[in-house]
């Protein structure tokens, strides 16, 4: 336990999974002073990952979502109004109205948004959506429950896949438009993205990767019509979803001084923030999507992690960290990043970081049968693993990639292909900002090796397949 | 070797309590135990091999072929007619069956044995009323699942006293070899192959005649993944003893708990809702299953020590489940514990199938103790063990009350 003496006054701002956890892990460790949640939404604290899957398919109301949290948290919550600056020398929050909150210690997890469609006056038509938060899920489940003749779906990352399996669910069809090779290419490379991609056509999704939507249109009324794909056919619907990834909010701390930008605010593994100049700070710390820290196991390559799992574990680790008095150790933030995903009736698990892979290799089961484990590789350690329908492997694949096993891992197992057969992973290993890896190493790190490059959707895929 | 430290938990005279053991094992998260054998003790250790890949259940693949009998051709001669339970099998051909079974566990059949797990209850004890003294095994912790366990698989309730003695034989080989006599031995062979005639007869009357059972339904799954004949008389052996043989420990080791924890007790007494969180802190504290047995299938290195290939490695669960290092105050029982990830099922691909049944069971059974016996205590403390240190738990467990209501 903490001594409960200092700080007095803690204020974080983002009041999401990440903000409420920490609020929680505060209180736990003993500490008695006021705390203060910002929040730009209205609601109390909810959960994600249920709005692109059993709320959208109408199985779940947007109102079971909010999250199970502490009884007694005595936090006053400030909701409604973003954070609009910080002054961190004055120690001063100013929220967007203009009251101003004053802290001793600041926690940072004002996380991300959807990132909206480029052209303003296309992305205000009627049937164009995004998908981050509770009112959009609401919002988009109505326009999915009214029947639509057709919803296309622009871009293939986890949200993306996600949706169009709920449209498949129920009934609706659906056009999915992914830049890369395959839907989940960014996310998992070219190779298991090759996997996805049959699994969706399978499931009746009309597929077109190596596509982009150049254009959507409406009808008089301001109603969405029609999009123009770059493979020159144009698509009548009357549903769009933008699933273009997220863009981090860190808007609000320009001219604080502190080490952030479009790709996240810089902490160390303490999650203690960064000023511009890479000083430390001892009094804000940073958690949850909008972080970006240098994880010790990837060489101190600065990692942004935008998965359920990193925001908790981060969150404890900062509020631990936040209430700590010297010489009490600071503690680092060093899990794995880990992710889940459901889509077409399969469980999708991965630990580790496959987007920094150049190889992938089947290790059990087989892509034939719907189950199996893939481990990827890089410059031949094992740096990551993929589950799909066998999650209760990935624990022991956890251990791999933590004790750099070397790649392909030697493992001998039962269900595993003999002789093993690794391929390139397809990955296009870059650090522009994309909208698929939900991890991605956004610093000093590989540059870009085998780019994707646009062609005919219905060619076969480069990367050989798993 | 007779006295390494995981041979003294064989041992019978620590069948009362193996912890102080386990907590000396705990020193070497992974250690050598014998000729060719290992033990697993730490959480992080444990449940690091319960979902390895390079560790098989499939004790045919160990190099000594020792480990548990069940699996070791003993008593599964070689030839297409007999083949291990599923729970000694490894992916894929342990995935299909699990798969299999696990579609036979339908919500619908779970509910309708759950109702009827409280009238069962209420008749095992209403046949104590009055009385003064309870035996916890006899008169519930033993009627209870078997009659469960028959009625879902589609066994006469009737012929129970014939599969009794074979359960009991068969689940000493579920310890390794070592502590076995050679005529227990020769009692679990025949008590095979009884138990396998048994089987295949009535089989035979169930694909003549189906009715809502889980025999019948694996006999008429159209499914293209089905099993053939000799699968469904495994699996049903394997659900057989593993429905007579553990559940009646979670009880019967939970009133134990309960008796020795008198504020736990009457904590339940005034709180009856608060028997969930009890019950998977005695799934934690005094578990039914103390360890299974597993076979390296390469070198594999964890803190520190290599196993070798082809290894039996123990992994005991109940040590895993009372590591400091994972549990604070892990040598206490808390009912209101809080973060109880415990290992009382297992865990990885394995994790217990009949979990939810056996919650429910031990649930209602423990409700009904808690509720029905007036002012309880021990008769005997310890109470008398049966021989299995695997499948641990008291042979009788004699309480005597101001009354059964």
């Amino acid at each position: 336990m903490s001594s409960p003496a200092a700080p007095g006054r803690v204020v974080i701002v983002g009041a999401s999974l990440a903000g409420l956890r920490a609020a929680e892990t505060l209180r736990r460790e003993g500490f008695r002073g006021e705390l203060t949640l910002i929040g730009d939404e209205p609601h109390e604290p909810y959960d994600r990952p249920p709005l692109s899957k059993q709320v959208l398919a109408g199985r779940a109301s947007p109102a079971h979502t909010a999250l199970v949290r502490a009884p007694d948290l005595e936090a006053t919550w400030l909701l409604g109004e973003p954070a609009a600056a910080l002054d961190p020398h004055t120690r001063t929050v100013t929220l967007a109205g203009g009251r101003e909150i004053g802290y001793d210690r600041l926690l940072i997890a004002t996380g991300t948004r959807a990132r909206p469609w480029p052209a303003a006056e296309e992305a205000a038509l009627d049937g164009v959506f995004t998908l981050r938060g509770r009112d959009d899920a609401e919002r988009l489940r109505a326009a999915l429950a009214a029947g639509p003749r057709r919803v296309l779906v622009i871009g293939g990352g986890f949200t993306g896949s996600e949706i169009a399996s709920v449209c498949r669910e129920l009934g609706l069809p659906v056009t999915l438009a992914e830049r890369g090779p395959a839907p989940l290419s960014g996310a998992l490379g070219a190779a298991a993205g090759s996997v996805a991609a049959r699994m969706q056509r399978a499931h009746g999704v009309d597929l077109r990767a190596n596509t982009t939507v150049m254009a959507l249109e409406g009808d008089g009324s301001g109603r969405l019509r029609a999009a123009y794909l770059s493979d020159g056919d144009v698509v009548e619907v009357d549903v769009a979803v933008v699933a273009l990834g997220a863009v981090r909010n860190t808007e609000w701390l320009a001219g604080s001084g502190l080490a952030a930008d479009a790709r996240g605010v810089v902490c160390d593994a303490a999650c203690r923030a960064f000023d511009a100049d890479a000083v430390v700070t001892d009094d804000v710390y940073v958690a949850g999507d909008v972080a970006r820290w240098p994880h010790p196991h990837y060489d101190g390559l600065l990692l942004a992690v935008e998965h359920w799992d990193n925001a908790v574990r981060q969150a404890e680790t900062a509020a631990a960290n936040l209430l700590r008095e010297p010489p009490a150790p600071l503690r680092p933030h060093r899990g794995l990043p880990a992710f889940w995903s459901y889509q077409f009736g399969v469980n999708i698990k991965s630990v580790g970081l496959p987007t920094i892979a150049d190889e992938v290799v089947v290790t059990q089961g087989a892509v034939a049968d719907g189950r199996f484990v893939a481990a990827y590789g890089r410059q031949g350690r094992t740096v990551a693993a993929v589950a799909v329908d066998s999650p209760r492997w990935l624990p022991a694949y956890a251990g791999f990639v933590a004790a750099n096993l070397p790649f392909p891992p030697d493992l001998h197992a039962s269900d595993a292909p003999d002789p093993l057969r690794p391929v390139p992973a397809g990955l296009a290993l870059d650090d522009r900002a994309t909208h698929s890896p939900t991890a991605a190493v956004t610093g000093d790190g590989p540059t870009a090796s085998d780019r994707s490059t646009h062609r005919d959707p219905r060619s076969p895929l480069t990367a050989p397949p798993l | 070797m007779t006295d390494t430290l995981f041979a003294q938990v064989l041992d019978e005279a620590s069948r009362a309590d193996p912890y102080p053991l386990y907590a000396q094992l705990r020193r070497t998260p992974v250690s050598r135990q014998g000729e060719n054998l290992y033990a697993a003790s730490t959480y992080r250790a444990v449940t690091a091999l319960l979902h390895d890949p390079r560790i098989s259940s499939d004790e045919r693949k160990s190099r000594t072929g020792a480990g548990a009998l069940a699996a070791s051709g003993r008593l599964i001669e070689d030839g297409d007619e007999r083949r291990p339970g599923f729970i000694f099998l490894d992916p894929p051909e342990h995935d299909r069956l699990r798969a299999v079974v696990m579609r036979q566990f339908t919500p619908h059949r779970i509910r309708l044995l759950g109702r009827h797990v409280e009238t069962l209850v209420d008749e095992l004890l209403d046949r104590r009323a009055g009385q003064t003294t309870l035996d916890v095994v006899d008169d519930l912790a033993y009627p209870l699942p078997v009659t469960v366990i028959c009625e879902l698989l589609g066994v006469p309730r009737e012929d129970e006293p014939r599969f009794h003695v074979w359960a009991t034989a068969l689940a000493r080989t579920l310890d390794p070899p070592e502590g076995m006599s050679e005529e227990e031995v020769a009692r679990a062979v025949s008590a095979a192959a009884e138990l396998r005639a048994y089987l295949v007869e009535l089989a035979g009357q169930r694909a003549a005649h189906p009715r809502p059972d889980l025999l019948s339904g694996l006999l008429t799954d159209a499914s293209g993944d089905r099993m053939n004949p000799p699968e469904i008389i495994a699996t049903m052996a394997l659900l057989l003893i593993a429905g007579h043989e553990t559940t009646v420990n979670l009880i019967t080791n939970g009133m134990l708990t309960l008796l020795r924890n008198p504020e736990a007790l009457a904590l339940l007494r005034e709180r009856p809702d608060l028997i969930t969180p009890a019950l998977e802190e005695v799934l934690r504290y005094d578990p039914p299953v103390q360890f299974r047995t597993r076979t390296t299938l390469t070198d594999v290195e964890l803190d520190g020590v290599t196993v070798p290939a082809g290894a039996n490695v123990a992994l005991l669960l109940a040590s895993a489940s009372r590591d400091p290092e994972r549990f604070p105050q892990a040598d206490r029982y808390e009912p209101l514990r809080q973060d109880n990830q415990h290992l009382g099922f297992g865990g990885g691909i394995h994790y217990c199938v009949g979990a939810p049944l056996a919650r429910i069971e031990a649930r209602v059974a423990l409700g009904a103790l808690v509720r029905r016996l007036e002012s309880p205590r021990l008769a005997a403390d310890p109470p008398p063990y049966r021989q299995s240190a695997s499948l641990r738990g008291p042979r009788h467990l004699v309480v005597e009350a101001a009354r059964v209501t």
